[in-house]
């Protein structure tokens, strides 16, 4: 009978085995809900939202192209790219923590609640644990809300609006693109070493977030340096005929003209402007000038030889010649036969930046990315050496002034670069007034 | 004053091409009594004839340059259009010239799609309800425009005027101003007057030929013009390919005043039908007449000096004036008796 006796040692085996039955659940929930899509297989799945129909479908296809790339290069296939040369070397190509590279795609049509819904499916049907993306502020600050809320991580694309770090930051989003304070700062010295102190500039501003905010920039430096501000014109987003925009700026007595305008908006202001003879029209004793403070290749292409002489400024070109962009530049031209545009290079970079950091935390957990990308310095990428500013997550790093080439030897060389404007003078403090109003708030790990 | 006489010249292009499209939708619907959301689209088209006539001109033959590289360091390809390769300099002013010459292409091409838009499909609409026609004829714009995003991407395509027509006009000297104070590009006044010629030929052919007639008759009275043995819906069917073909010209010729791109003709298809609806549904001097109007209202409302007392409102002006056409004459401005009452 004694086998059948409870003894001590047998109470406290049976203690164990009940209590670990009865946990069991509890383990196996908490580590499945430790963060939202926490990868359980062998693989990983990162969202790629970028605009494949609208106005923007070219550049986002483009970005396509280069996320694509990084996920080979990621995954060990391919000649590497700038895995070869970027600083940090724990990317070894055998994908992120040793999980083969996924992806999915979204389709954000260049509308905040189009690009919030295909997030939100890549998210939940998908199991994304990054998303990244965008072509327009308004996207990219809608998706960041997305992904804060989702429990996320979100790494911006094309996003130049301050209010993406500033007023909109969020905790779960980084960007590495440039924004129109840099662009301010950058252009500031070389538009008053061309154009000197004395002078009057119109606006003409695409009517959203980005426009308001690169008027403001333009608007703070070039009076700054002593221009006047004659006037700052909304125009509606998308507008196609811009002339009756364009003739109030020839009885204004404005000699520089100033086009907050991006994309379509800006191939086709630029366009007219130059038709109606804007450019080198004499004013004030002055020839009047163009200014177009972003510049897109793509978008440059569309504007044609109108683009020439014409300074903007860049977040990065592929005619740079450091080795992150020599080795970026020859990967995407083989495959795919064109240059990439700076909206391929950002997004190229932001998918290796997040694979980077999870490596480097050892963690999928979107808060241990957060810790790893916060104030992570890194080089190699294309864009000198770059702080990944804690306080903000915003990119500091040096950008570009461009003007548009006289003699481009082909369809691709249509820019030039003037001046690489060091991180030093491209950045600004995290207390600028542009920027407040915004609080990053706690991570969001999600379930 | 100068920036009155300014606006007033900059509101003809806008509204020659409004004239142009409404003159095209009023044909149609005058005659065939369908509301067409598909006519932007044959705009679109219009003006995607001049970027394939362009290309047609561009076909090259290739020889690589090894004393020059591309972007990756490779030999540089370099193209020499067949045209010039031909008949010299010559082949290059056919070039510099491509947007003219596109008209050659577009009118073949505009009655080919009219026709095959109206025989395919729009013809089994024809006793159907105005919605029905409404929602098929926007399906039909949206599909037309995806195909032409399919095959020429999504970013405008840059069509230059030719070089002796793309500078500005100083049209202020000529009227005491002093100068630089009313310039005009030169593209934009040869729209113009390329826009009274068409519109002109359209009311004439309509107003003093047999076949003008005969559809004038076929649009006032259908029934009694079949009676006489006249085969009107052959006719009628005609005006639809000449419909197209008016504003497949206005799509041709504006793309060097706005580059080509896939969704060109939506953007024109709500104003224009503003400017039939103002003009008068079935008036074709209505919708002539409303297309200029409209065209320098819009001009008027987008200087400073207006938008400071009421901001915003060169984004409303045109459906401002048509609630109060609406409301005070509901024909709008020449309607014709019984159209859409």
């Amino acid at each position: 009978m004694s086998g059948n006796k409870l003894n001590r040692r047998g109470l406290l085996k049976s203690g164990a085995v009940l209590g670990a039955g009865l946990a069991m659940p509890t383990i196996f929930t908490s580590s499945a809900r430790a963060f939202t899509n926490e990868p359980t297989g062998s693989n990983v799945v990162l969202g790629f939202n970028v605009p494949q129909t609208g106005a923007y479908a070219d550049e986002g296809a483009d970005q396509l192209r280069a996320y694509q790339l990084a996920v080979e290069h990621l995954n060990g296939e391919g000649d590497g790219g700038m895995l070869n040369t970027f600083t940090s070397k724990v990317l070894d190509g055998t994908g992120i923590l040793g999980k083969r590279v996924d992806y999915v795609t979204g389709d954000t049509q260049t509308k905040s609640d189009a690009a919030r819904a295909s997030a939100q499916s890549m998210i939940q049907k998908d199991g994304a644990v990054m998303i990244s993306g965008g072509s327009s502020s308004g996207v990219a600050i809608a998706v960041q809300g997305l992904c804060q809320e989702a429990g996320v991580i979100f790494m911006a694309g094309l996003t130049h609006s301050n209010d993406t770090t500033g007023k909109d930051r969020k905790r779960n989003g980084f960007r590495h693109f440039f924004n129109t304070e840099m662009s301010g700062r950058s252009m500031a010295p070389i538009l008053e070493a061309n154009y000197g102190t004395d002078r009057k500039a119109y606006h003409l501003t695409a009517d959203y977030t980005w426009g308001w905010s690169q008027e403001g920039s333009m608007k703070t430096y070039t009076e700054a340096m002593g221009w006047e501000t004659v006037a700052a014109v909304r125009t509606p987003l998308g507008a196609t005929d811009y002339s009756q925009y364009l003739t109030p700026v020839l009885n204004s007595g404005a000699d520089v003209l100033i086009l907050n305008h991006y994309g379509r908006d800006m191939v086709n202001s630029l366009t007219q402007a130059v038709q109606f003879g804007m450019r080198g029209r004499e004013v004030n004793g002055k020839p009047l000038e163009i200014v177009v403070p972003l510049y897109s290749e793509l978008m440059a292409q569309g504007a044609g030889e109108n683009v020439r002489g014409i300074f903007g400024s860049a977040n990065w070109d592929w005619k740079l010649q450091d080795d992150g962009t020599k080795a970026f530049v020859k990967s995407f031209g083989e495959k795919y036969g064109t240059p990439p545009s700076q909206a391929a290079h950002t997004g190229y970079v932001q998918a290796l930046l997040y694979a980077d950091a999870v490596q480097r935390a050892g963690s999928f957990n979107p808060c241990a990315v957060v810790e790893a990308l916060e104030g992570y310095e890194f080089d190699g990428l294309g864009d000198g050496p770059t702080l990944y500013r804690a306080e903000d997550h915003q990119c500091i790093k040096q950008c570009l002034v461009v003007r548009g080439k006289e003699n481009p030897t082909d369809q691709y060389d249509l820019l030039e670069i003037v001046e690489i404007v060091p991180a030093e003078r491209a950045g600004y403090p995290v207390d600028h007034p542009d920027f407040q109003g915004g609080d990053l708030g706690a991570c969001n790990p999600g379930a | 004053m100068d920036a009155i006489l300014l606006q007033i010249v900059n509101g003809l292009d806008k509204g020659s091409a409004y004239a142009m499209i409404a003159l095209g939708l009023t044909l149609i619907f005058g005659t065939l009594g369908v509301v067409n959301f598909a006519h932007g689209a044959l705009f679109m088209v219009g003006a995607f004839c001049a970027v394939v006539m362009d290309r047609i001109l561009r076909l090259s033959t290739v020889s690589v340059d090894p004393t020059r590289t591309d972007f990756l360091g490779n030999p540089l390809k370099v193209e020499t259009p067949y045209v010039q390769t031909w008949f010299g300099d010559f082949g290059a002013t056919l070039i510099n010239y491509s947007v003219p010459l596109s008209i050659l292409l577009a009118i073949p091409v505009m009655i080919v799609v009219g026709l095959a838009m109206e025989r395919g499909l729009i013809k089994h609409f024809y006793k159907r309800p105005h919605a029905d026609q409404i929602l098929v004829t926007f399906g039909l714009a949206i599909v037309m425009q995806e195909i032409i995003k399919a095959i020429f991407g999504a970013n405008p395509i840059p069509q230059p005027a030719p070089d002796a027509l793309r500078g500005a006009l100083d049209i202020g000297l000529w009227l005491g101003f002093e100068a630089n104070q009313v310039i005009y590009p030169i593209w934009r006044f040869v729209y113009f007057i390329f826009a009274v010629v068409l519109i002109g030929g359209v009311i004439l052919l309509l107003n003093y030929t047999t076949f003008g007639m005969v559809v004038r008759a076929g649009m006032a009275d259908r029934e009694t013009v079949g009676l006489l043995g006249i085969d009107i819906d052959k006719r009628f069917t005609a005006m639809f390919g000449l419909a197209a073909i008016v504003t497949g010209l206005a799509g041709v010729m504006y793309a060097p005043i706005v580059s080509p791109d896939y969704h060109m003709g939506m953007d024109f298809l709500v104003l224009c039908f503003v400017v039939v609806v103002v003009g008068g549904m079935g008036s074709i001097p209505g919708a002539v007449a409303a297309g200029f109007v409209l065209g320098i209202l819009q001009s008027f409302s987008a200087m400073n000096e207006v938008k400071a007392i009421i901001p915003g409102i060169d984004q409303i002006i045109i459906y401002l004036v048509a609630v109060v056409i609406l409301l005070t004459r509901p024909r709008g401005l020449m309607g014709r008796k019984g159209v859409m009452e």
